[in-house]
């Protein structure tokens, strides 16, 4: 039941919001407090996970009948991926509200319904573990969204709003198309017509089939995310949309993405993902160093913000499609920061139009003298962003490369390019706006009480990240060794991408003695990169772990 | 005692959170016993600690200490741990008295500055992530250091961030590291993948069995680490942001070339020198690397006017020394000099802060001139300093450690003749530039009067640390002056000796005298030239090739103009071409087709019926000739 209510709550918080109508105050403290109760039942889950040992994967597990003629039912499971998300999409829940707080004064009581229904939807995605509702939550977080932007955004926000709405609607089409082929296919093949995910979970499927069915779901998620070059929408709905706009969307709804790729997408057509997950890893790429070049040249402080955002999804999309126990936790922890830091940047930036009416670089510079805290706040968070270790973008980045080099070493070599650019934009940002010269003679008020509060707690939530990650990690584990068991076990591996891909034990006892080495030359010790030297010290023996398969076979394995 | 060890980085932090919160509402006096206090307490924790270790040292010479484990997963378990053994302790002495002299004499220095408080909170912070790089057990925590030294060297120096060159100085020291961060990050990947472990003990032991000499992954490993090394310890190719870094107040300078930052990229190869063992090719790059920096960085101090520029080229010289040192292995002499240039190096700095103080943040060494009369112990000071830095001998530290360099670059089995050579050209360059340098500020006519007098707080440090730019050479000396080898015999735990080649002690004396006879010659140069005189530097100049080199000197050697067209020009003019998303364009074409089709096929709607029925009969005709000839 609490799932249920974990989707009811915010929904009902969002209507009473807009029912008490009138005055702006009360639809703010409904939201809010719509939003307390949801950080209590998030609450009592955390302590359920820690405390209740649960046998299976999902520790908590709703199952209803709803259409059972097809094989639709109201399926809704939580596990630390989906306990994680939640808790994201809680926190910047409450981040949106409190944000907008200023910011909104028109039409307020249906602003905070509309923001509540986001949210809503986002809790369900996150929950669903059948299709259709899983499409259905997909699709109600994306109406409110085009709302959102369309009413209560700025410049140009119709085009934004109608931009955002074609890209995200195409994508979800693709993927209902690929949720329907699905079904369809296992029924065929196995007699059960069914949207469980539990139940899909069962089938091989022939290889062309699955590679088009995963591409339909890909396509969805890589919209979302957005990956490079179907980020285009983005920066252009970031820009356009209202402070809480672009935190929800940067924040929590670019996670979705990442989410579904996860949970739906690599599980689902294991060999499909492997066989296209160079190409996604190329494009990761691409992204993260063409948004950064991007970033940089922008003069407008959303816009820069926005396309940082594009580099940095693509470590979460490099890391997920290099499928290894090091890169599926590291996106997992990259997520969750990118979520905090971005979030935090736009209410910073939101933060500043507010005061000083203008989002140009070119007018600004010096800030700090006038504004010492939110100077000190926006170092944190651009710190965040450039990677700096002890804040939580560090582990996620470092374990993504970490693990991307392992499966591509040329990728990440170009991957970690990132971290140089990432400087670039980001000091770039912070010397045109905080520090330098004063050029707009501009004297933005410092922080409120209210606002350092908001950004203290997300800049601790970031150290906490960057300090103490284990637990983090602790809780992608049962998914992640989920997703490496199923591509692991669907496909008879080659010895190398068997080891690869094989989560764990993957190096405990890698250390053996070299004369043992020697003793057992490994059958694929011609293809070790330094084989000259007669020991098999890349590879082979016992504890077999792949070195470099990428340095011999150019950029792709 | 050991167990307190984890206090040593952790009182700088506390310092910093508590100047970063609630500083603001300190008086000045409190902030300046947090800043400096918390420093102080981590050096006399530091030398307690040292003072443990010489008389009962730890099992195996070693202490080992986890605060908790950070990251867990698939047996790659980096902790946050602390690991002391004679390198990390020598460091950790080195950072945390020369840091504490520092901020001592800060509190004073920057007694009028309106952000006394976040000044300290960065120093505290400088010193925190410095003591945390060298305390590291494993190279990830290692690398947290090694970025919050780089985030607070870019936070010092944009201290005054009001003027634009300052700001810009920053981001430039900040990027440039970063640059050999990434590389040094992406051989902690390397390492990762093929050693399974970051822990630096546990790692060195598994490359060693796993790894032949020479093969192409240590080379790989030892390669991308001296990457990083290099941006951190600015050396060539990526020494450019270190003379900008002369943008921040004084003691960041101090602090920056001499306890923290610079030294880390020599304390990285030192802590890694397993590793470089096992890839000859790379280390024999560090040591032509080395001397190749200090000559270069040599030549160019020759030229500056500006009095901190020639102390930053001075200090890249000096790294290079020690990058030399480390090439031919021999890492207690690498490490040695890097103690006496802090001591020296510090020295100079702050008795240069004195002086740039008292003339109002004047910098031109040609508008100084006679100042030894009017600030007497800053000028010997300042002297005993310059001193050292040009080895003089038998007196100075200086001349001890950088002797044991010159000695080693050419006995060692990995060094040679022209190592050597090119270390003493780099000595006689050094005396030739540092003497210039002092003659030109103390000597000579006054120019400019100094108005503001050092007090107490800046008077202390500048004593200590000549004091110790003196006597601390003591501590190693050659066969013939004593042979103390208190400091490598220290260190000999955790570093190896060097292997000397074939050369005789009768043959060490004879170089001995020659880099004496060097580093004096270059003191009576410079008297020469810039005292006695001053014509001659002038003809020289005027001379066709002496202008040129003048010139060349004076801009370094051209490598900022070089990397502003390679690499910024370039990097902007693709960004801002391409700053509207051609990607776009792609979308919008498909938007504007479908306009255009919509516009098309609206107008052939025009209500009248003959042209529907004109249409039905073409769409039949075509509709059945498709299907009869199909």
């Amino acid at each position: 039941m609490t799932l249920i209510g974990l989707i009811v709550v915010p929904f009902i918080g969002g209507l009473a919001a807009w029912l008490a109508g009138g005055g702006k105050r009360s639809p703010r403290w409904i939201s809010l407090a719509a939003l307390g109760v949801e950080c209590a039942l998030v609450g009592t889950l955390w302590v359920r996970y820690l405390t209740v040992p649960h046998a299976t994967q999902w520790f908590v597990d709703v199952k209803l009948p709803w259409i059972p003629e097809v094989g639709v039912g109201f399926h809704l499971a939580m596990d630390g991926l989906s306990l994680l998300m939640v808790s994201l999409t809680m926190i910047l829940g409450i981040a949106a509200v409190i944000s907008s707080w200023n910011e909104i004064q028109d039409r307020v009581g249906f602003f905070h319904f509309i923001l509540m229904s986001a949210l809503a939807g986002v809790t369900g995605v996150f929950l669903a573990l059948d299709l259709v509702l899983f499409y259905f939550f997909w699709e109600v977080m994306l109406v409110p969204m085009y709302l959102l932007i369309g009413i209560w955004g700025t410049g140009r926000k119709v085009y934004a709003a109608i931009k955002f709405f074609i890209f995200t609607q195409a994508g979800g089409l693709l993927m209902l198309m690929a949720i329907l082929g699905l079904y369809f296919v296992h029924g065929w093949s196995t007699g059960t017509y069914t949207f469980d995910y539990v139940e899909l979970m069962g089938t091989r499927l022939g290889a062309p089939v699955t590679m088009l069915l995963m591409l339909g779901f890909f396509a969805a998620f890589a919209v979302k995310l957005p990956m490079f070059p179907l980020h285009v929408w983005a920066p252009d709905t970031y820009v356009a949309a209202p402070t809480a706009g672009s935190v929800i969307l940067a924040g929590v709804l670019s996670k979705t993405a990442g989410y579904g790729l996860l949970r739906f997408v690599l599980p689902l057509f294991p060999d499909a993902v492997a066989l296209f997950a160079p190409i996604a890893m190329f494009l990761a790429v691409v992204g993260i160093i063409y948004g950064a070049v991007l970033a940089f040249a922008q003069t407008d402080v959303k816009r820069l913000v926005a396309y940082s955002s594009v580099s940095h999804l693509g470590f979460v999309l490099l890391g997920i499609f290099a499928l290894n126990g090091y890169s599926l936790p590291g996106s997992v922890v990259e997520m969750l920061a990118h979520g905090f830091s971005i979030a935090a940047l736009f209410i910073l930036v939101g933060l500043l139009q507010e005061r000083i009416g203008t989002r140009e670089t070119d007018r600004m510079g010096g800030l700090w003298a006038s504004a010492p805290k939110m100077g000190a706040m926006a170092l944190i968070f651009v710190l965040a962003t450039l990677g700096l270790p002890g804040l939580g973008n560090f582990v996620g980045e470092f374990l993504v490369l970490a693990g991307a080099f392992r499966t591509n070493v040329w990728l990440t070599l170009f991957a970690a390019g990132g971290l140089i650019l990432a400087v670039i934009y980001a000091l770039w940002l912070m010397l045109r706006t905080f520090f330098g010269e004063n050029r707009g003679q501009l004297k933005p008020a410092d922080l409120s009480a209210r606002e350092m509060a908001l950004l203290g707690v997300m800049a601790a939530v970031l150290l906490w990240l960057g300090l103490f990650p284990q637990p983090v990690i602790n809780a992608t584990q049962p998914a992640v060794d989920f997703i490496t068991g199923r591509i692991h076990g669907n496909q008879e591996p080659a010895g190398e991408r068997k080891a690869i891909l094989h989560s764990s034990d993957q190096l405990t006892g890698l250390f053996v003695p070299a004369d043992l080495l020697r003793a057992n030359p490994s059958p694929v010790t011609e293809r070790s990169w330094d084989s000259r030297n007669g020991i098999s010290h890349e590879e082979g023996g016992p504890t077999s772990a792949p070195r470099f398969p990428a340095l011999q076979s150019g950029v792709y394995r | 005692m050991y167990d307190l060890l984890w206090l040593i980085p952790a009182l700088p932090f506390a310092g910093f959170v508590l100047l970063a919160t609630i500083g603001s509402r300190f008086p000045r006096s409190l902030t300046a016993a947090v800043g400096v206090g918390s420093v102080g307490a981590a050096a006399i924790l530091a030398v307690l600690t040292a003072g443990r270790f010489v008389v009962s040292p730890p099992p195996d010479d070693f202490f080992r200490q986890t605060l908790w484990t950070w990251i867990s997963l698939n047996g790659f378990t980096p902790e946050i741990a602390l690991y002391l053994d004679p390198i990390s302790l020598v460091m950790v002495l080195n950072v945390s008295i020369v840091g504490f002299l520092i901020h001592l004499y800060s509190a004073e220095f920057m007694a009028d500055d309106e952000s006394y408080c976040r000044f300290f909170a960065y120093m505290n912070l400088f010193l925190g992530s410095m003591l945390t790089l060298v305390l590291a057990d494993n190279l990830l925590l290692l690398y947290l250091g090694w970025e919050g030294v780089g985030l607070c060297s870019y936070l010092l120096i944009g201290f005054w961030y009001k003027e634009p060159v300052r700001a810009k100085a920053a981001v430039k020291a900040f990027l440039v590291t970063r640059v050999g961060d990434a590389a040094m990050a992406f051989g902690l990947f390397l390492i990762l993948a093929n050693l399974g472990t970051l822990q630096i003990q546990e790692l060195t032991e598994r490359a060693v069995l796993l790894w032949p000499v020479g093969s192409k992954l240590a080379v790989a490993a030892a390669g991308l680490l001296l990457i990083g090394a290099l941006g951190k310890s600015a050396q060539i190719p990526l020494h450019t942001w270190l003379p900008d870094a002369m943008a921040g107040p004084t003691p960041v300078s101090a602090l920056i070339h001499a306890a923290t930052m610079v030294t880390a990229g020599v304390y990285l190869i030192a802590r890694m020198h397993v590793l470089f063992t096992l890839a000859p090719m790379v280390q024999y790059a560090v040591a032509v690397i080395g001397c190749a920096t200090l000559l270069v960085a040599g030549f160019s101090a020759l030229a500056q006017s500006d009095i901190k520029r020639v102390l930053a080229y001075s200090t890249i010289s000096q790294i290079g020394y020690m990058f030399l040192a480390l090439g031919v292995g021999a890492w207690s002499a690498a490490l040695f000099h890097m103690v006496t240039h802090a001591c020296f190096k510090a020295l100079l700095f702050l008795a240069c802060g004195v002086i740039i103080l008292g003339l109002h943040h004047e910098q031109n060494m040609f508008k100084m001139g006679g100042l030894r009369r009017q600030i007497p112990f800053t000028f010997y000071t300042f002297l005993i300093g310059a001193a050292s830095l040009a080895a003089l001998p038998l007196v100075t530290a200086g001349f001890y450690s950088k002797d044991e360099i010159l000695w080693a670059s050419w006995s060692s089995t990995l060094g040679g003749p022209w190592l050597w050579l090119g270390g003493l050209i780099g000595a006689l360059l050094t005396s030739l530039y540092t003497f210039r340098m002092v003659f030109l500020t103390f000597y000579g006519k006054a120019k400019s009067r100094i108005d503001r007098f050092p007090g107490t707080a800046m008077m202390i440090p500048l004593a200590v640390l000549a004091l110790l730019s003196l006597g601390i050479g003591l501590i190693q000396t050659p066969g013939v002056l004593g042979n103390v080898a208190f400091f490598s015999g220290f260190l000999s735990a955790s570093l190896p000796a060097m292997t000397e080649g074939n050369v005789s002690a009768r043959f060490e004396n004879i170089l001995l005298v020659i880099s004496g006879v060097v580093s004096v010659s270059g003191i009576y140069l410079a008297y020469l030239f810039f005292l006695k005189k001053p014509g001659l530097a002038q003809a020289l100049t005027n001379n066709p090739l002496g202008a040129v080199l003048h010139r060349c000197s004076f801009a370094a050697c051209g490598f900022d103009r070089a990397y502003h067209w390679l690499f910024v020009k370039s990097f902007v003019r693709i960004a801002t071409w391409n700053r509207h998303d051609f990607t776009d364009l792609v979308y919008r074409g498909v938007a504007g087709f479908a306009q255009v089709c919509s516009i098309i096929l609206g107008a052939s709607q025009t209500g009248r019926v003959r042209h529907y029925a004109v249409g039905i009969v073409i769409g039949a005709v075509v509709t059945i000739a498709i299907m009869v000839l199909s």
